[in-house]
């Protein structure tokens, strides 16, 4: 049933809290600030309350079930973060205040851009952009304005090979410099002779995705970093696929000049529309003078300050980024240690090749570079043998029948009819076997009932979407059933 | 999956189709390209008067499922753009050697030499296929 807006609701003379009757004198408001029309619904408490329970009852979420969506690491957000995040000598803060009143928040910044320079191996880091993009939008200027630092200003080029984030392309447009797509080779990795044609005196840098959108780690990256820094170049990490690595390798000791940390994939804040993301960015010493400003430094009296690098890009963000994610983050950090985090992307990437061996066993769905020990992802492809018609969308679709969240589909975009599943660490054994049962028998039933898949979701409280009308002709406004036009 | 072929259009390895028309080349995608990306939902067109090279990203072509580059087969002038795309892109995947995107007055009509011929790029497309 569909739940109607809240401007749909209420009556007249309805509201949630009594005000008791004035006992001072009255100021009249002026009568040009009174507005006659203000189309506000008239609720009470209860029917506040319910309207957005029920809207939270349609919502789908890591607190509901499994999420395996490929490279958004949708890991359980521990509650503990939450409790952190809402003590209130951190929620009563404001951004202007002066900074001797805030030096416990300071502390806490300092702190946390002190730990993820270790984790990644880097030398400096800015909290300040609000998610990953952002973070490689930050990334990718700080790489052109050193280049322009080292008399390279005329160099325009970024290499971004076709296994990796669909963001880097968009980032290196908005950068105002110009993208070359980089082909993969048969095992996933890299084609080096298509990079080594493209090192010439107009590279910038190339942005790597590492481990890859394949669910693969790049066997060539220490070689691949060196020959794009023997070109001039700068090399861009893209962190979203930290999760499976931490604690076992570090981006900045394999070459990575640049790298944007995903906190709410990584670090387990909030994430889609439980958001805001924050997209901390690590750098080299050699780029460290080029940050967005200001970071936190700490003064020779052992006072927190802000600090201005000499080279700033300038400010990419208001304040000081997404502060509450900020503690989420640290919380997360500092329950797990270092060991923990290291157990963290070790078992990530154990129950991606669990779930991996398991289903190339079972034989249902193709998995093209199975060959291969997978990372924290894999990509499997929704064709199914003997059910030509069916496709990772019907797929897809079905799930969602099982109870389960669907895996990121048709990416990336080289594998066709690509299913990238990535289960996390959080996820029990069971769980991993029920999504596995559960797609099995989603491809005995493309065989002997594709209609079923093909009319999928039958549970969800919406059927199938007509996504390509909701494309070419959207309708962007609502018109109120008639009975329920606005009180 | 069986394809359609132009037979009278010659074929670049981004699955455009190139066909020589008077003095001009007109250039679309293939039935291939249209039943990957599936149903299209959006299109964008270069500007008539640009000035473009074989292998250059000009247009765009956006589906349910990606957003993908259309690629000048030759190097050249646009001449013109199917502006009737813009209202009605499922005319790419209905008719997807009838859909033209643009035209382009080519500096060097040898270019097209380059390209692949229907046999040579259904040969192709299989090997897409299996790989």
């Amino acid at each position: 049933m569909s739940e109607p807006f809240i401007y749909e609701l209420g009556e007249p003379g309805r509201h949630g809290v009594d005000v008791p009757d004035v006992d001072v004198p009255e100021t009249p408001i002026p009568a040009e600030f009174v507005r006659e029309e203000l189309p506000l619904p008239e609720l009470s408490e209860a029917d506040v309350v319910r309207h957005y329970v029920h809207l939270s009852q349609k919502n789908y979420a890591v607190d509901v079930g499994f999420y395996p969506l490929g490279s958004c690491t949708m890991k359980y957000n521990p509650k503990v973060n939450e409790r952190m995040a809402r003590l209130p000598g951190f929620v009563n803060l404001h951004p202007l205040q002066d900074p001797a009143t805030v030096q416990g928040a300071m502390q806490l910044m300092y702190e946390l851009q002190a730990m993820l320079a270790e984790i990644a191996g880097f030398d400096a880091v800015t909290l300040q952009p609000s998610a990953g993009a952002h973070g490689e939008l930050t990334g990718v200027l700080i790489m052109r304005k050193a280049q322009i630092a080292r008399g390279q200003g005329h160099r325009t080029k970024i290499l971004v090979p076709d296994s990796a984030h669909g963001t880097n392309p968009a980032t290196t447009t908005m950068s105002g410099l110009r993208v070359v797509e980089l082909p993969s080779d048969k095992n996933g990795n890299v084609d080096l002779e298509a990079l080594k044609r493209e090192l010439d005196d107009d590279l910038v840098g190339l942005m790597i995705t590492n481990p890859s959108t394949l669910g693969l780690f790049e066997q060539h990256i220490v070689e691949i970093c060196e020959l794009v820094h023997q070109a001039g170049g700068l090399v861009y990490g893209d962190g979203a696929n930290l999760n499976a690595i931490m604690g076992i390798v570090r981006p900045g000791d394999l070459g990575i000049d640049v790298m944007h940390f995903n906190l709410h994939k990584t670090f387990s804040t909030p994430h889609g529309g439980g958001g805001p993301g924050s997209g901390p960015v690590g750098v080299t010493a050699e780029l460290a003078p080029f940050l967005p400003g200001p970071i936190v430094d700490v003064d020779e009296n052992g006072e927190y300050i802000w600090k201005w690098p000499e080279q700033s890009i300038g400010r990419v963000r208001s304040f000081h980024g997404n502060f509450g994610v900020i503690v989420r983050a640290y919380t997360y950090i500092r329950m797990h240690g270092a060991e923990g985090l290291r157990r963290v992307s070790e078992d990530a990437v154990l129950n991606a090749n669990y779930m991996q061996a398991r289903l190339q066993a079972r034989g249902d769905y193709p998995i093209p570079y199975g060959h291969r020990t997978c990372m924290h992802e894999f990509v499997a492809q929704g064709k199914i043998s003997g059910a030509a018609g069916v496709h990772a969308l019907d797929v897809a679709k079905r799930l969602i029948d099982y109870g389960f969240h669907p895996p990121t589909m048709y990416f990336p975009l080289i594998v066709h009819e690509a299913l990238m599943i990535e289960p996390t660490e959080t996820e029990s054994k069971e769980t991993l076997d029920a999504f596995i049962e559960a797609l099995t028998r989603i491809a005995e039933e493309a065989r002997t009932d594709p209609d079923l898949l093909h009319t999928a979701p039958h549970l969800a409280p919406v059927r199938r979407l007509d996504e390509v009308r909701a494309a070419r002709r959207p309708i962007l406004t609502r018109t109120p059933p008639a009975h329920r036009a606005t009180k | 999956m069986s394809y359609k072929y132009d037979e009278s259009a010659r074929y670049a390895k981004s699955h455009e189709w190139a066909r020589l028309e008077g003095d001009v080349v007109v250039v679309g995608i293939s039935d291939y390209a249209q039943d990957l990306l599936s149903d299209v939902v959006y299109v964008e067109l270069p500007e008539v008067g640009a000035t473009v090279s074989a292998g250059e990203a000009v247009a765009t072509v956006e589906s349910v499922k990606a957003a993908e580059d259309v690629m000048a087969p030759v190097s050249g002038e646009v001449v013109a753009v199917n502006e009737t795309l813009e209202d009605t892109p499922e005319v790419v995947n209905e008719d997807p050697y009838g859909a033209w995107f643009f035209k382009i007055k080519p500096s060097d009509p040898s270019e097209l030499d380059a390209l692949m011929d229907a046999a040579a790029y259904e040969a192709f497309v299989a090997e897409e296929e299996a790989g």
